[in-house]
């Protein structure tokens, strides 16, 4: 952690001077989906390199974003059909984050506009690009905030606001939790720097999620080779079924 | 301890799961019922997408079924060709199943459809068996009272195609014994049971065999269904969980011996009763779930996946 810091303050300290830059790193960058995986904890850290008037400047925020791979989803709608709750309708969404967590310095509202919320696509809201929803039904707003609201509740995406911790103006640290029930692929985790409500600089890397060992032996297994994988379960249950019972006969007598 | 489970792509508790498996096994091993009844709703309730409850569910059956079919043999109380009949009945049931469940997935009513033949199939066989279980016990706490006919006739005994069953004592058409294993294999493919709540029923009271040979020639014909069911669900929908099924069939395989053992020392009346009340609770609780206002209207499914 240590040497990595002093690594970016050297790269910033070597960069030609601008408006303000940001440089950011994490603890860790490759994510394991193992058999006992309950989900991870990840060092967002960085520096923030300032242009020559920095005193009489008004202070930097920062946001940092992290947004699990996209995928579709329908978003169906229960009513009350002969006594019973059935789905009735549905919106569909080609492409929302499976993830997506925002963490910034002070409440978002106060530090970034609104137009540049909107187009740097940082609050979930944006991120979800609720134009792209396509359904047969009277209010397709109801569906995006049901969306939001669902994943909200269920934490997958989260607003920590004052999660970002700003040491003199010049180092940043989050600790951001990722949840056991985390989907494959890139976690893009972009980090801005924000001075009166508008975005100076942004920096990107990624966390890369995948499943390892057994876990990932299996998925493959099952979705190359299903014949071989329903064969593979069927004799472990026997096997496990008939040991049961073997052992029971050989404890009984 | 939490564990990853692969194919359901999310993580439960390693406990809970071993509970699940060997509190439904000790109820599998006293009716001789494979318990996926039970195991699919339980996993239902504990987030388990429902594709992947239903298809592990249907691959834990298979190992909770083989230690008591094992123990039936052995005890003589399986009638091979009465079962080898229901097989049959049971795998084109379970292939049709299959092509079912695919179906009601692509239309986005597989919870539905899953969730109302739970309450509608388990209601009337739990009341069915309640009934039946009360009359019975009535009849042992008052022994002069008549005495149900040993044998009757009915519509069963007058169909083509009839076949002696020498261990079952019968001689009937082979078009009943198929019907009932069809239904069976339906209801293994898209509610991820074994099928012996029903199978039991239409053995004794339909089919007429005598009980002592009912609970393991049932679990004979499941055993087999189940195993087809989980490799038709594994090559078609990629949705059993080998992890989870591990975890469920380590606490039910435990269970079923414990169960088996109970079973032998208890009345079959009251067994049946017993057996009827916790059909009647699982049907209950998922009727409520239908029927109550929920707190959310709106539910989020990842298309293609489970």
């Amino acid at each position: 952690m240590a040497r990595a810091l002093l690594f970016l303050i050297v790269i910033l300290v070597a960069l030609p001077v601008r408006a303000g830059e940001i440089v950011g790193a994490l603890s860790q960058n490759r994510v394991s989906l193992t058999a006992n995986f309950s989900g991870t904890e990840i060092l967002i850290f960085g520096a923030i390199r300032h242009d020559g008037a920095t005193e009489d400047a008004a202070p930097f925020d920062v946001i940092i974003v992290i947004e699990g791979p996209r995928q579709p989803v329908d978003i169906w709608r229960k009513d009350r059909r002969m006594g019973i709750w059935v789905n009735v309708e549905s919106v569909n969404m080609a492409s929302v984050p499976s993830f997506y967590a925002v963490a910034t310095t002070a409440p978002l509202s106060q530090i970034l506009d609104a137009e540049e919320d909107a187009r740097y696509r940082i609050s979930a809201a944006h991120a979800i690009r609720a134009a792209q929803a396509v359904g047969d039904v009277g209010d397709l707003a109801l569906f995006t905030s049901a969306l939001l609201r669902i994943r909200a509740r269920a934490e997958q995406y989260l607003a920590l606001d004052r999660w970002v911790y700003l040491d003199r103006d010049i180092l940043f640290r989050a600790n951001v939790r990722l949840p056991a029930n985390l989907t494959e692929g890139a976690y893009t985790t972009r980090m801005y720097l924000v001075r009166e409500g508008a975005v100076v600089h942004q920096f990107r890397t990624a966390i890369f999620v995948r499943k390892e060992g057994i876990e990932r032996w299996l998925h493959q297994l099952a979705y190359d080779q299903p014949l071989v994988y329903g064969i593979l379960a069927l004799f472990l249950a026997l096997v496990a079924g008939w040991g049961a019972s073997a052992v029971f006969r050989y404890i009984r007598h | 301890m939490q564990i990853y489970l692969p194919i359901a792509e999310i993580s439960a508790n390693a406990l809970t799961l071993l509970g699940i498996g060997g509190g439904v096994g000790i109820l599998s091993g006293m009716f001789g019922v494979g318990g996926g009844f039970l195991i699919t709703p339980l996993l239902f309730f504990i987030g388990i997408p429902p594709a992947v409850a239903v298809a592990t569910g249907v691959n834990q059956v298979v190992a909770s079924s083989i230690s008591g079919v094992l123990a039936h043999l052995k005890r003589k109380t399986v009638d091979l060709k009465m079962g080898t009949v229901l097989m049959v009945g049971g795998l084109l049931g379970s292939g049709l199943g299959i092509a079912l469940f695919r179906y009601l997935s692509g239309l986005g009513q597989i919870d539905l459809a899953v969730q109302l033949s739970y309450v509608v199939f388990l209601g009337i066989i739990g009341l069915l068996m309640l009934q039946e279980g009360l009359r019975a016990w009535y009849r042992t706490s008052r022994p002069h009272a008549r005495r149900r006919k040993l044998h009757t006739h009915t519509w069963v005994h007058n169909m083509p195609l009839k076949m002696k069953f020498r261990v079952s004592g019968l001689y009937i058409s082979v078009i009943p014994p198929i019907l009932v294993g069809m239904l069976v294999g339906i209801l293994s493919a898209v509610m991820g049971v074994g099928g012996g709540f029903i199978m039991v029923p239409a053995m004794i009271y339909l089919l007429g065999m005598p009980t002592k040979v009912v609970v393991g020639t049932s679990l004979f014909q499941i055993i087999f269904v189940t195993a087809f069911t989980t490799v038709m669900h594994a090559v078609t929908s990629h949705s059993v969980d080998i992890l989870l099924a591990l975890f469920l069939i380590l606490g039910g395989v435990v269970g079923a011996q414990i169960g088996t053992q109970l079973g032998l020392k208890l009345k079959a009346e009251q067994l049946r009763i017993l057996l009827a009340l916790v059909v009647l609770a699982v049907s209950a609780k998922i009727a409520l779930d239908l029927f109550l206002r929920p707190d959310e209207f709106y539910s989020i499914s990842i298309p293609g996946r489970h």
